[in-house]
């Protein structure tokens, strides 16, 4: 029998240690990875030209970077490697991809999936003016251009990105005018029994926090955001909120990086047919997987933040762990003794993420009550107000007829930064639970494709 | 609108020269657009719903909120497309581009 035609796509953590698992067993898999060098985004490479060093890059996690980013470079001449091509689609055991102005459909005999997160985001009044940018971007600003967002910069959200974000800047040399926590210390403590799982990492977190306090950067806790100040013409000028006492407030500021922790990227997930759960502790619907990593369709695989928001420690197991399940499932051997290590690393990284979600909850009533002239949509400049008066006015029962009434989250990012906000508001204004309004359902193409693609015809 | 962005490292790279919006910049080699739109203009484009200008957001090609122009009619996402030499880029669509040419 021919060797099965395997695809991968992602070459993040989670993909990286599921490619190794695959080359170990003597399979050469294709790799489909958006970027042009793999690691990811938490393990993002800079540019090929520039010099900083992984420990300046990535601090306490340099020897896990650098291990991940040598173990795929090692394995690159083992496998079908496609940088900087988009997995667009997938439909009737094909993957489509394009990378420039070129599509393909692979055929596979599994998929694993492996494609990362992207940061959750409450909109905000003024959230779309020049200078608001995600935590992500913030991080990405940095470790793969060398630059700051502004000079000036306010951290504002929640999660474990928020406070490392800021610590980077810190140290960086550009430290916050500002960190926004809209977590109490309450709740951090609420999550800390089960943040217990994992120590090193806690203490990394109350580390960073310390770090900036000692430096004088302002961390406020329990905080309520209003609005981003300034216009869609200067830009961010500044920021309007509530302190924990009730009191309002506003920092001035020329730059905001905002996130409330992750979001998986399940789109293709949802396109292979894979079934999805609500999962109440991080209030997202979630592709459903079993202890290894088998979605609900036969062949298809799903590993890392894109499936379970686990961070990249989590993610690095979960797809060595989807490999060696979609190893056992075309008959190769499973190492027993490995799989229950790393069912075992799992269980401990998902009890620390339960924690990290009652630590730094999704400030859903916030979201709930945002106010009606607020832009939810960024890309089709749809209100909050639109929103309601979808459900209201005519009624729609969850977030796909919604979108079909006030087109929120129809355009070209398809709901990735209001998707999550447009569920708690829906809910709201039908007053039913969040879990009862659905959610966006994912459509191909994932991303945008240029009108000019033609098909490769050469390969079949 | 002013810059926004500012280096704090890996200044030591080759000088690319590009326009934006007829003006010439110098970028770094390495530098992508969002970048330079972002050290220069400060600014990516103009919102199609008349809430302003928009300068992107993710910064790792998900949020779709920083496509430009090129002189020519062209479009590149600002945050993932790397610099290249003598680059025309505009923040907003070139006069006369409907048709858009084959």
């Amino acid at each position: 029998m021919a060797d099965p035609r395997i695809i991968v796509v992602g070459a993040g953590p989670a993909g990286t240690r599921a490619v190794e698992t695959l080359v170990a067993a003597g399979l050469r898999p294709t790799v489909i990875d958006e970027a042009p060098r793999s690691g990811g985004q938490i393990y993002r490479r800079q540019p090929a030209n520039f010099t900083r060093s992984h420990e300046i890059l990535y601090g306490a996690e340099a020897a896990k970077a650098r291990a991940l980013h040598e173990t795929f470079d090692a394995l690159a001449q083992y496998v079908d490697y496609r940088p900087e091509t988009l997995a667009w689609a997938v439909k009737g055991g094909l993957v489509h991809i394009q990378k420039d102005l070129r599509v393909e459909a692979l055929a596979y005999d599994a998929l694993l999936i492996a494609s990362g997160a992207t940061d959750r985001l409450m909109p905000l009044p003024g959230w779309t003016f020049p200078g608001c940018y995600s935590l992500g971007a913030a991080q990405i600003a940095l470790k793969a251009q060398g630059c700051a967002i502004g000079e000036k910069v306010v951290f504002l959200g929640t999660g474990p990105l928020l406070h490392l974000v800021a610590w980077q800047y810190l140290k960086a040399g550009n430290p916050p005018a500002a960190v926004l926590d809209t977590s109490s210390v309450a709740h951090n403590l609420q999550g800390l029994p089960l943040m217990m799982a994992r120590p090193g990492q806690l203490l990394k977190g109350a580390r960073f926090m310390a770090a900036l306090q000692r430096a004088g950067v302002p961390v406020l806790r329990g905080v309520e955001p209003l609005a981003v100040l300034g216009s869609g013409e200067t830009g961010v000028t500044g920021v309007d909120f509530r302190d924990a006492n009730g009191q309002e407030r506003q920092i001035d500021c020329n730059a905001l990086g905002m996130g409330y922790h992750l979001r998986a990227e399940s789109q293709l997930a949802d396109l292979a047919g894979c079934a999805f759960a609500f999962d109440e502790n991080v209030r997202q619907w979630l592709p459903d997987i079993d202890a290894m990593g088998r979605s609900s369709v036969a062949n298809v695989y799903l590993a890392g933040d894109g499936v379970r928001i686990l961070g990249a420690d989590g993610a690095e197991a979960a797809g060595a762990l989807a490999a060696h399940a979609l190893l056992s499932d075309i008959g190769r051997p499973l190492p027993l003794e490995q799989t229950r290590r790393l069912q075992r690393q799992l269980a401990r990284h998902a009890r620390f993420a339960r924690g990290i979600a009652k630590a730094f909850p999704w400030p859903w009533q916030q979201v709930a009550s945002l106010p009606d002239a607020t832009l939810v949509c960024r890309c089709e400049a749809v209100t909050a107000g639109e929103l309601r008066g979808a459900v209201q006015a005519m009624h729609a029962p969850e977030v796909n007829r919604a979108k079909a009434f006030s087109r929120v989250g129809m355009g070209r990012c398809q709901g990735r930064f209001c998707g999550l906000a447009s569920q708690e508001i829906v809910a709201a204004a039908r007053n039913a639970p969040v879990s009862a309004s659905g959610r966006l359902r994912g459509q191909a193409p994932v991303k945008p494709l240029p009108v000019a693609v033609t098909q490769d015809d050469a390969h079949g | 609108m002013q810059a926004r962005f500012v280096r704090l490292s890996e200044q030591d790279r080759q000088p690319v020269m590009l326009t934006i919006d007829g003006a010439p910049v110098e970028a770094l080699e390495g530098d992508v657009l969002l970048t330079v739109l972002m050290l220069n203009t400060g600014f990516a484009r103009v919102s199609e719903f008349g809430d302003g200008r928009r300068a992107g957001f993710c910064m790792m090609g998900a949020c779709q909120d920083c496509w430009v122009w090129t002189e020519d009619g062209g479009r590149l996402r600002a945050c993932s497309t790397p610099v290249s030499e003598g680059l025309a880029l505009r923040t907003s669509a070139p006069e006369g581009l409907w048709p858009i040419p084959a």
